[in-house]
């Protein structure tokens, strides 16, 4: 990232100061309309912060990786699939899984906002709702890959599935190799939310390059 | 006030435990609670807010201005008008109040609490 902002710190202080009014105002009108209670909301911003998260995604794969029979469910149709280990969303979107593997790497992105298959991988990072990334990873997805340290080789086809209200796509990462003596919980260790966004592999963890 | 788990910024930030905070600021978590609680609560659909969303990002976009929680939080403005349940005029109104309020009533929470800020009303 540039550091081209630095020049608006002032700007950028009251635009944030106005921000934090703005919402500080809609949710007093709304509780004190009876819409909504702030409990709730304290607990909701918990539950996405702490019980929702990447880890539903990976028992999601770890099990696809051991389970053919669930991996042929969860291709089939992964909504239910992954209702099946207690994983939905509030949101109600279809999701869909798309596997990698033979000549094929599936990278997911929102390019209109941020659709992300929060049921299985919790809040978006700040990445993926960066204009940049939304942009390029269309345009030229083994460069945007090759930043997060995810070197492919030249035959093998990136797709690149573009989330929406409707639909979420999730990608199912390769197994590793040399993983066949390790148990289904112990798979899971290897999947890391990057892995179901695409942009790395499965058992490879890592900071993006140039990305602060 | 709710009481938000995560820092402002700088290193007393909690790590998430997968490596990221989703969130720059206590405003965006609240607004995205905000926003989860009203679905919740079936006052809005989330398809609703989605194309809210999509509508102000991509306004947002189009200026080079990079704001995705503000985006998030005119969307949800923009889904609460059309739902009836605050008007614009009423927000504004509201922000402006809130904004005279005095320098540094927001430093002494623990001390004593306002009525506008007391959200537990019951």
């Amino acid at each position: 990232m540039t550091d081209h902002d630095h020049d608006h710190d002032h700007d950028h202080d009251l635009s944030e100061a106005t921000a934090a009014l703005r919402v500080e105002a809609i949710e007093s009108l709304l509780v004190e309309a009876g819409l909504v209670q702030p409990e709730r909301i304290d607990a909701l911003i918990a539950r996405y912060e702490i019980e929702i998260g990447p880890l539903n995604g990976a028992k999601v794969v770890a099990k696809a990786w051991t389970d053919p029979d669930y991996r042929q469910r969860l291709l089939d149709n992964g909504t239910e699939a992954i209702a099946e280990l207690g994983f939905g969303g509030a949101q109600g979107e279809k999701m869909v899984v798309v596997p990698n593997g033979e000549g094929v790497h599936n990278v997911v992105v929102c390019t209109l906002c941020s659709c992300y298959p929060w049921p299985v991988l919790g809040l978006p990072p700040a990445w993926y709702k960066s204009p940049e990334y939304r942009a390029r990873v269309v345009r030229e997805p083994r460069a945007v890959l090759a930043e997060f340290e995810t070197e492919l080789d030249d035959e093998v086809e990136i797709r690149v599935w573009d989330s929406s209200a409707e639909i979420r796509y999730l990608v199912l990462p390769e197994r590793p190799v040399d993983t066949d003596h390790l148990s289904e919980a112990e798979l899971v260790g290897l999947v890391h939310r990057d892995a179901m966004i695409g942009v790395r592999l499965a058992g490879v963890v890592g900071e993006r390059a140039n990305h602060g | 006030m709710g009481e938000l788990s995560l820092a402002v910024e700088g290193p007393s930030a909690p790590p998430r435990s997968n490596g990221e905070i989703a969130f720059d600021a206590p405003w965006q978590s609240r607004v995205f609670g905000l926003t989860a609680a009203l679905v919740e609560a079936d006052r809005l659909s989330w398809a609703d807010f989605q194309h809210a969303l999509i509508v102000r990002v991509g306004a947002a976009d189009a200026t080079g201005v990079d704001d995705y929680w503000g985006s998030w939080s005119e969307a949800l403005g923009d889904c609460c008008s059309t739902a009836g349940l605050v008007t614009a005029e009423g927000w504004q109104e509201r922000t402006e109040a809130l904004a005279a309020r005095p320098a540094g009533h927001d430093h002494d929470h623990a001390d004593h609490s306002h009525g506008e800020h007391d959200h537990v009303h019951h």
